[in-house]
């Protein structure tokens, strides 16, 4: 079976995030008021061959450790979409 | 004995030619190895240059870090090779595990090309075994993401180990601790975001780089 996965990838707690800082600077100017904690982050899709939901995710997050995020500064979260 | 240089060649390197071009400005010899090399034969020590290797897509260094190459220079590093990564090689290093650490989006997200002065923080390195603690340096930075990052342990480790290699005087990206420049605890693998290969000649505006380079040819691994 063929599961489609999305993956984020986000700065770790504690990690300065300079994109997610300048974007939350600019939210005043625009009239965006009341919206804090802004950290920027990757999102992937991915369609996975697996025999299983949990086999999907596992394999996401192995690919996810390995290439698409850098575990020194950033953490990654996989999780099924529901199909369309 | 004349050192043998290798610069390393990825698609997106851009900096190699100036590299090669210093590295015989102090008196050693260069040739380029492709990035899909499995051997460093011939090579007294490696050079990952400048640029944009791979696109720096994903991250900078995240896919050089699985060019073919990397496996033989991580076995090169290991056996006590001296390596040295500028710029986008100090990024393909850190993702590649053979630095500590990281180096994200500059403080104030501007990509910034321009003098910078260092300071010297350890004579300990192949890069450094020349110059003297607290000398002062202006070398150009050409870079978007130098911020260097590592979380309190690392640090600790890196100031415990003598491992902070240069520092910025007045810090343009945002680094921890103003580091410019970091080496792995034996102190032959170095990576710094500046480039001293562009600080070779009073025409380039500073000379700079000279002594760095001088220490990495000089074949003295670590100065003890």
């Amino acid at each position: 079976m063929t599961f489609s996965v999305v993956v984020e990838v986000s700065l770790r707690p504690g990690i300065a995030d300079p994109e997610g800082a300048t974007i939350e600077r600019a939210l005043p100017a625009l009239g965006f008021q009341g919206i804090a904690n802004v950290r920027a982050g990757k999102c992937f899709r991915l369609s996975v061959d697996a025999s299983s939901e949990a086999e999907a995710l596992e394999r996401a997050i192995s690919l996810a450790d390995r290439l698409l995020s850098n575990p020194v500064i950033e953490q990654s979260t996989a999780r099924i979409e529901a199909s369309a | 004995m004349t050192m043998r240089v290798g610069v390393v060649v990825f698609p997106g390197s851009n900096c190699e030619y100036d590299a090669a071009s210093a590295i015989e400005a102090v008196g050693a010899t260069a040739g380029f190895v492709w990035h899909g090399a499995t051997s460093l034969e011939g090579y007294d020590a490696v050079i990952l240059p400048g640029g944009f290797a791979h696109g720096d897509y994903l991250r900078p260094g995240a896919l050089a870090r699985f060019s073919p190459v990397m496996q033989t220079v991580a076995d090169f590093a290991y056996g006590g090779g001296a390596v040295l990564g500028i710029c986008n090689g100090f990024q393909v290093l850190t993702e590649a595990g053979l630095l500590p650490g990281a180096l994200q989006k500059n403080r104030g997200l501007t990509f910034l090309c321009q003098p910078s002065t260092l300071e010297v923080a350890s004579t300990r390195s192949a890069l450094t075994n020349r110059a003297t603690i607290g000398q002062r340096l202006s070398i150009p930075i050409n870079h978007f993401s130098g911020n260097y990052t590592c979380d309190d342990d690392t640090y600790a480790s890196l100031v415990e180990n003598d491992q902070i290699v240069v520092r910025y005087v007045d810090n343009p990206n945002g680094s921890r601790d103003a580091i410019a420049g970091v080496s792995n605890v034996a102190g032959n693998v170095v990576g710094l975001m500046p480039h001293p290969e562009r600080a070779t000649s009073a025409l380039l505006g500073s000379r700079d780089g000279l002594v760095l380079l001088e220490s990495f040819v000089s074949g003295q691994l670590v100065a003890r």
